[in-house]
């Protein structure tokens, strides 16, 4: 991310160190992960330690230190879901993009994740992906439904692949 | 939204509200909480925008947004007022019929209505319907009444009646006596008496008291505090303004999960409503009472729903929980005196005010008054968000509300409490449900969950699930948290390995006693919960998992086999179709055959098989 567009983030939490976590949830929204160099940038503007920074990206489950691919699959776990039978929908979706949770696919359109409770239970099973939600998932039911976002029209260019994770 | 500066004025503008609306002018209300969003209410509403328009009746039936019903099973919900007609399941191609035949002609549309489902009676009227009928909606019911971006709705309902009652009339000892008298408990898990937690903040020494609003619902499967905020926001918010002036407090937070977008979006729609029109804010309502709310967005962490470990998220920390010596109503956020309640607690608070104590003690039991919101999940026909007096029992809420168990499944057991809850077995299904009996039967109220579990259920597998859940979420300051989680997940996990041993079921109680007592916090101290209630009640499910190495409920995929039954199979090639690995062979008119080497036990068959032929055993 260009550091102007950091520092206004940083400029409407009033460089606080204790909004660190907003800041972080910004600039995840904005980048789709957390990239190392904006971290290291974000530590020196606010004179935090680039350790603190860190911290915080990794104790809360939010973020992700990789860059996602532009859907991301998020199938909820919750206690709702998983007595209709949620493993098994995570399972198929798994075979499906040949990635494992937390992976992202080859050609950068899907990241898989998991998330223990979306509030809808409802609905269960559920995914979300992208920002739709998918109620009463089953296994049968996966391959046509993630065969739907891989025929989308390719919305602008994707964003270049320069930022890498902390290695 | 014009400046409100007195209680006078908050009244002038409720009359001139109410008198510029008609009662009986139709109303179409959509329910627009986030289960009826998955089932597509957005573009229910805009069909029904589009309509009025092409017909021209935009001037004479108004179209309202609200939040959670609570009947999500059904939805899109659509309620037609005033006659409150209830139509379920609903579709933007449906939206011109109902205009034109029950908006205009008041004739009632047959298929859109809910069907009971034993007597498969067509129900006209929302309050008809078993799972309305049974409740007691006084704190979720206003959900389907006001759109919850729009504060003239709340004040039209009475909304910030009891702000003004409290900082005209009482003062702030007085209020902590009501809130004291009306025996309201957290309704976040603890059940702690509400009115003793703000008497001891406020008797705390500081120059600055904080309150904060608990919206990090984390227990998986519940779901009332996301509805409630994106339903009613106003109620929360008026809650903890009373609460701010009983507690002497000027600034306040609201904590809430960043997946809850919604609820986000609504409840910052809210504080700038009431901020713009002078109810939050220095000197409120010119009594001289100053406040003001702040709301942060979770990281995704499930240990944050502890008290002391949501106040290191505000500061900016890791979320990692302290002991508790001194209580955070001494020393919370920024050290300073902090009362911390839940979503749902704040919202009974205007309640009380407003309808007095006598009313409130009058419901619920004995030392649990008034409502609770339940979720109601899992194996349930009516699934969704029920409200009941304290003191209902487990049967009347999952049979009478909820309609009982799908297909011919039979009732095994309800999870409540969340991680830190425990099942409850069949035999216990007559137990009232409060704070102190959910407790007698080894689990507790949490805040609210009520998973429903029928004999396709495996307990051992919940169990599993349960420390799955824990092991991840546990924040890792404490070795036994950390890593008994961890070594009771790898027991559990090995039981449905078919990998168990004879003793194992000894070390898990013995492990679970070490993590219960050497952990900080109630994330740690009750991690145990579902693996020992489970064991307290179904240990027959441990035994067969370790001797027979049989998973009676058919779950446990290493212990089971699917297999075609010859007799029943009409060699269609449905199951052949869908099977995602190709286990399944066999020509037209030859039964086929699951090749169990390739077989993952995905379930995909038995779910596209129509003829039942599919078994697991």
């Amino acid at each position: 991310m260009d550091p102007q567009a950091i520092d206004q983030i940083l400029r409407k939490y009033d460089y606080e160190h204790s909004s660190i976590i907003g800041i972080l949830q910004d600039l995840q929204e904005k980048e789709n992960y957390l990239p190392e160099k904006d971290l290291a940038y974000i530590s020196e503007r606010l004179s935090m330690p680039l350790a603190r920074v860190y911290r915080i990206a990794t104790f809360y489950n939010a973020f992700s230190l990789t860059p996602r691919g532009r859907y991301l699959i998020n199938v909820c776990l919750g206690t709702a879901c998983h007595v209709r039978g949620a493993a098994r929908v995570l399972d198929r979706i798994k075979m499906e993009l040949g990635i494992d949770v937390g992976e992202m696919t080859k050609d950068r359109l899907f990241s898989l994740e998991t998330v223990n409770c979306l509030g809808a239970c409802a609905l269960g099973p559920i995914v979300v992906i992208g920002n739709e939600y998918h109620g009463q998932i089953t296994p049968a039911k996966v391959e046509s439904t993630v065969k739907k976002y891989r025929k989308k029209p390719r919305r602008s260019a994707t964003k270049s692949p320069g930022h890498k994770g902390i290695k | 939204m014009k400046r409100i500066s007195s209680a006078q004025e908050l009244e002038r503008m409720r009359e001139e509200i109410l008198s510029s609306r008609d009662p009986d002018k139709p109303c179409i209300t959509i329910c627009s909480g986030t289960g009826c969003h998955a089932f597509g209410c957005e573009k229910v509403t805009e069909a029904f925008r589009a309509e009025l328009k092409k017909q021209g009746l935009e001037e004479r039936i108004d179209i309202r947004t609200t939040g959670c019903h609570g009947f999500c099973e059904k939805g899109p919900v659509v309620v037609i007022n005033p006659q409150k007609i209830f139509y379920q399941s609903v579709t933007p191609e449906d939206t011109g019929e109902i205009i034109s035949e029950t908006l205009l002609k008041n004739n009632i549309i047959d298929r859109l209505l809910y069907a009971h489902p034993q007597t498969g009676e067509k129900i006209v009227k929302e309050d008809d319907v078993p799972f309305y009928k049974g409740q007691m909606r006084i704190i979720f019911g206003n959900n389907g009444k006001i759109d919850p971006t729009k504060i003239e709705d709340y004040i039209a309902i009475g909304g910030y009646k009891a702000l003004s009652k409290v900082l005209t009339g009482s003062s702030p000892p007085e209020v902590i006596d009501i809130i004291k008298k009306s025996g309201l408990r957290g309704r976040g898990g603890g059940g702690f008496p509400a009115g003793v937690k703000w008497e001891s903040c406020r008797r705390a020494p500081g120059d600055r008291h904080y309150v904060i609003c608990n919206a990090d619902e984390g227990d998986p499967g519940a779901y009332m505090d996301r509805s409630l905020l994106e339903g009613n926001p106003h109620s929360v918010l008026e809650g903890m303004m009373i609460g701010a002036y009983a507690i002497g407090s000027d600034e306040g937070y609201i904590y809430v999960r960043n997946e809850y977008p919604l609820a986000v979006r609504n409840v910052g729609i809210a504080i700038d409503e009431v901020r713009e029109c002078g109810l939050l804010g220095e000197d409120i309502l010119n009594t001289g009472f100053n406040f003001d709310i702040k709301v942060n967005r979770g990281g995704g962490a499930f240990v944050c729903g502890e008290s002391t470990a949501l106040m290191a998220s505000l500061e900016g920390q890791a979320g990692e929980p302290r002991a508790k010596h001194i209580h955070t109503v001494e020393s919370g956020l920024w050290d300073k005196p902090t009362n911390l309640n839940n979503v749902e607690t704040w919202a009974n608070v205007p309640l009380i005010i407003n309808k007095g104590v006598d009313w409130y003690t009058s419901i619920g039991t004995e030392n649990s008054k008034g409502t609770k919101i339940f979720s109601l999940v899992g194996k349930v026909n009516n699934t969704g968000l029920v409200e009941v007096p304290m003191g209902m029992t487990i049967r009347e809420i999952v049979y009478d509300i909820g309609g009982g168990i799908p297909g011919n499944g039979r009732f095994k057991a309800v999870q409540t409490g969340g991680p830190s809850g425990g099942c409850i077995p069949e035999s216990l299904i007559d137990i009232p449900v409060d704070f102190d009996r959910l407790t007698e039967a080894g689990s507790m109220m949490g805040s609210g969950g009520m998973i429903v579990m029928d004999d396709k259920t495996c307990m051992v597998d919940t169990a599993k699930y349960f420390l799955n859940f824990l092991r991840d979420e546990s924040c890792g300051k404490c070795t036994t948290c950390r890593d008994g989680t961890r070594r009771m997940y790898e027991i559990v996990d090995a039981i449905t390995q078919g990998e168990g041993r004879e003793g194992d079921i000894e070390l898990l109680e013995e492990l679970s006693w070490v993590v219960s007592e050497g952990s900080l916090c109630a994330l740690g101290q009750t991690a145990p919960n579902p693996v020992l209630s489970t064991i307290r009640y179904f240990r027959d499910e441990y035994e067969a998992h370790i001797k027979e190495k049989r998973c009676p409920a058919g779950v446990c995929k290493a212990l089971i086999t699917y297999v075609i039954d010859e007799e029943k199979c009409t060699a269609c090639g449905k199951c052949k179709k869908v099977c995602p690995s190709d286990a399944i062979t066999g020509e037209k008119k030859v039964p086929h055959k699951i090749d169990p080497e390739k077989c993952i036990r995905c379930g995909a068959c038995i779910a596209a098989c129509n003829f039942d032929a599919v078994n697991v055993v």
